[in-house]
């Protein structure tokens, strides 16, 4: 058997161990939204017992072909074959009943329900008198958790649990519906690495017991450590299929992105100079009121990349909003350069060279009506050269915007279109470009590459080393754990709105980070270099003997 | 006017005003519950009640028959919700400015027909009315008797509908869908949850119900339809409703206080209350409210998804 031909050309693929019908044959299917061809006549098995990881980067169509499978989508060509049956989805309604169940990336759970509600809404068990059986919904709930080893609370409302058990209820959602074949649609994207392994383990334990997973990801590690096989998918194309076994990271990396991807990133050694950024004890509170910033205390030099790992909600928002001055702080300092600007406003933070990349672009960092050259003066329109008197000097704001699409790549048919019509990559770059242009002292990023694709991923990456090599301070936020080991000089741990350990990426391990993202403590001594003004930061160490 | 307080009448007159004033509120007000928990924001209760008013009036005048004028107040209720509906759920519009629009024309509308039918300005001649039901064995209790024994039957059929409504609500796997459809309707369309069928059902009902509070002002408590003779009363019942956070029981128990308010401005001269400007009893609903919205009396959380209008992706 030989699919998605297009592969060929790759060299690796196509061989198949197993000689049983297809669960799933998806026959090339094409999707055309307006302007885009979302799926390109991809094709695509899924085997009885067997975990497909469907890799590609971000718009390659993973999803808008998961979609299709599960009804929300109509395919404008194409076949799909259940068990060797032609069959026709119409809506979820059609997918469940074919046995075809789907965890997606946003979970598609409701918050003040309870675990046993979200499970069974619609296909809710009820009494002889139309009366919904709760009772009978959480025996079942309790009996389906305990044949698949996933541990729920059938009781608890869905915001008050964790997203681990969050992620094991939306599987459960599915079993409960029958499903024999489960698409999980980037289900790591939101766990801390132990988690991501307590995944995997029920992942394999679901196939042993007969079920199909097909598992959505760009992140070619998990490809490897987790699935049988892989289909890879580039712009809507399939461009290989295959046993995981006979590819490598690298192999993948190349059919996904399309060109030589390097995986890992060069650094200078670190040359650091004065503290630019320091925050001492540092409190505010969350948009519930409650304290989102506990004691907050840490430094950032020139010269160095500070990352702050942690799990989403532990306050990295906050600490970003307070440094930028978009919260207040309840008390604390904050000195850039030695001036104390906490609960300045960000204009003032601007002037003494603060550079803020947000981590929402589409709401904070761009106006998506504006165009790409307003965007550009967002920072600085106020002053010449663009301020002239009360009026904008148009032909400078747009010689600025050139220059800047020139030096920063990015792709746009002028200056003059909506910011809301580039791609996020290039949105990314319009933001990335305007905070780098005023030559900042201090860089503030904030997920600087969430929901980018590899290629763009990369190039934020540059810059960001470039900023450190020329000496610039920056604090580095992100929920990708990779991303902070890969770029950070020295890596904070963010917990419950308080550092809770420091580590240098040489000596830390994505284990003892998650141990300490998730509230844990260190299995060795952590680092507290420069935190004599605290106890903060050795409280993740104080526990230990 | 001491006195008058140790006098057993005064309260039965108290507990009487009560809930003649809350029954409109109660019925329009669930009304309020079930579409807004499936999503759709209906500030047209208050056009709704005022049209269904004057048509429930209106076949009362014809055929002599008030039940068959209930009716077309329930009939005319859902007929406008449906115009509501389309406009929110297929066209996906601004849910208050379409219910703004209805009404600002169910004043023109009512008026103008007014005037049309009845070539009389103000008010309708009047109509039969609904008769009043007595309650057997409950009539016989004294004092209780008095108060709860008989009433236009639009009260029985409010409290009853707030207990058919919770348990529908709460209790039924209806119920269940129509607030998860509120709540995050993705979420729903991915298990098989019709959402737009559900907004739907919840809109028309609310018509249907707010039609019955209309037609309890024109047939049960008067027998002729006024100008304007709703008064706001779509818009309080939407306040109980926020007062109740969306629940029917809630949504019952802000009625019943408001109603009382009201009673009190009613009775004030009897029970000597003359030291409070009345305007002060008047507004008491309204100074509730605010509080409530501002969260003096605990948090009132509205339907996540309510007000905005769904779209199926792609």
């Amino acid at each position: 058997m030989q699919r998605c031909l297009a592969s060929l050309e790759r060299g690796f693929l196509t061989l198949e161990v197993s000689t049983s019908t297809p669960v799933v044959e998806m026959r090339t299917i094409t999707v055309r939204f307006p302007g885009v061809i979302a799926n390109d006549n991809v094709t695509l098995d899924v085997y009885p017992g067997e975990i497909l990881a469907l890799l590609g980067e971000n718009g390659a169509g993973k999803t808008t072909l998961m979609n299709v499978l599960y009804g929300l989508y109509k395919p404008d060509e194409g076949e799909i074959r259940i068990h060797g049956q032609p069959v026709s989805i119409a809506n979820p309604n059609d997918a469940i009943k074919l046995g075809i169940g789907m965890v997606h990336q946003h979970f598609m759970l409701i918050a003040p329900f309870t675990v046993a509600e979200n499970i069974v809404l619609g296909v809710e068990p009820v009494n002889v008198g139309g009366k919904l059986d709760m009772d009978k919904a959480i025996h079942d709930v309790e009996e389906l958790s305990k044949q698949y080893g996933l541990v729920v609370d059938p009781h608890a409302r869905i915001e008050t649990i964790s997203v681990g058990m969050q992620q094991r209820v939306e599987i459960l959602k599915a079993l409960y519906r029958g499903a024999e074949v489960l698409i999980l649609d980037e289900p790591t994207a939101v766990l801390t690495p132990q988690e991501v392994d307590e995944l995997a383990v029920i992942m394999r334990s679901l196939v042993r017991q007969g079920k199909s997973i097909i598992f959505i990801t760009h992140k070619l590690r998990e490809v490897i450590a987790i699935s049988d096989r892989v289909t890879v998918l580039r712009r809507g194309k399939c461009v290989g299929t295959g046993e995981t076994e006979n590819t490598t990271q690298e192999e993948l990396a190349q059919m996904m992105v399309g060109r030589k991807v390097v995986l890992s990133v060069d650094k200078e050694p670190v040359k650091t100079g004065d503290t630019v950024l320091s925050v001492q004890n540092l409190h505010a509170r969350g948009s519930r009121k409650l304290p989102a910033l506990k004691g907050v205390s840490f430094d950032v030099k020139a010269g160095e990349i500070v990352g702050i790992a942690g799990i989403e909600g532990n306050g990295q928002s906050e600490l970003v909003e307070t440094l930028t001055g978009l919260r207040k702080a309840t008390s604390g300092h904050i000195y850039v350069n030695g001036t104390n600007l906490a609960n300045s406003n960000p204009r003032a933070l601007i002037e003494e060279g603060v550079a803020h990349i947000p981590e929402d672009r589409q709401n904070r960092g761009l106006i998506l009506d504006f165009t790409v050259a307003e965007n550009f003066i967002l920072r600085n329109y106020y002053k010449p050269p663009f301020a002239q008197g009360i009026n904008l000097d148009y032909r400078k704001v747009h010689a600025h915007a050139r220059e800047l699409i020139e030096e920063f790549d990015v792709r746009t048919p002028s200056e003059n279109v909506p910011v809301r019509s580039l791609s996020g990559g290039n949105q990314q770059k319009v933001v990335v470009a305007r905070e780098l242009s005023g030559e900042p002292q201090l860089l503030i990023a904030s997920q600087p590459t969430r929901g980018l694709d590899v290629g763009a991923i990369e190039f934020v990456h540059r810059r960001l080393l470039a900023q450190r090599d020329q000496g610039k301070a920056i604090l580095l936020i992100s929920l990708e754990l990779e991303e902070v080991m890969s770029l950070s000089d020295r890596i904070l741990v963010i917990y419950e709105g308080q550092i809770v350990g420091e580590m240098t990426p040489d000596e830390a391990t994505e284990g003892e980070l998650g141990l300490l993202m998730a509230g844990g403590h260190a299995k060795r001594g952590l680092h507290s270099e420069g935190s004599e003004q605290s106890g903060q930061f050795r409280q993740g160490s104080a526990e230990l003997p | 006017m001491g006195s008058n307080l140790t006098d057993i009448t005064i309260y039965i007159a108290l507990v009487v005003s009560t809930l003649r004033m809350a029954t409109p509120l109660i019925l329009a007000g669930l009304g309020g519950v079930f579409s807004e928990r499936s999503g759709v924001v209906n500030i047209a209760l208050e056009g709704i009640m005022l049209i269904s008013a004057f048509m429930g009036m209106l076949i009362s005048h014809f055929t002599r028959a008030p039940w068959l004028g209930v009716l077309a107040a329930v009939v005319s209720g859902i007929a406008v919700a449906s115009l509501h509906a389309v406009v929110c759920i297929k066209y996906k519009s601004n849910q208050v400015v379409s219910g703004t629009a209805i009404n600002l024309f169910s004043v023109g509308f009512t008026g103008f027909m007014l005037r049309k039918v009845f070539e009389h300005a103000g008010q309708s001649p009047p109509v039969p009315k609904v008769a009043d039901w007595t309650i057997p064995l409950v009539e016989k209790i004294p004092v209780i008797g008095a108060m709860i024994g008989k009433h236009t039957p639009f009260v029985y059929i409010s409290i009853l509908a707030v207990i058919v409504s919770n348990f529908v609500l709460f209790k039924t796997k209806l119920g269940l869908r129509i607030r998860a459809v509120g709540e995050h309707p993705r979420a729903a369309e991915t298990v098989g949850v019709d959402v737009f069928t559900v907004r739907y059902l919840c809109v028309l009902l609310s018509g249907a119900l707010a039609g019955l509070a209309g037609a309890s002002l024109s047939l049960g408590f008067l027998s002729q339809f006024r100008e304007n003779m709703t008064g706001g009363r779509g818009f309080i019942s939407l306040a109980a409703m926020i007062f109740g956070k969306w629940t029917p029981y809630g949504t019952l128990r802000a009625c019943l206080l408001f109603g009382f308010a009201d009673a009190l401005q009613i009775l004030s001269q009897t029970l000597g209350l003359t030291f409070i400007p009345r305007d002060f009893l008047l507004m008491a609903p309204y100074i509730l409210t605010m509080a409530a919205l501002a969260g003096v009396i605990g948090r009132s959380v509205p339907p996540a998804a309510s007000g905005i209008p769904y779209e199926r992706q792609k």
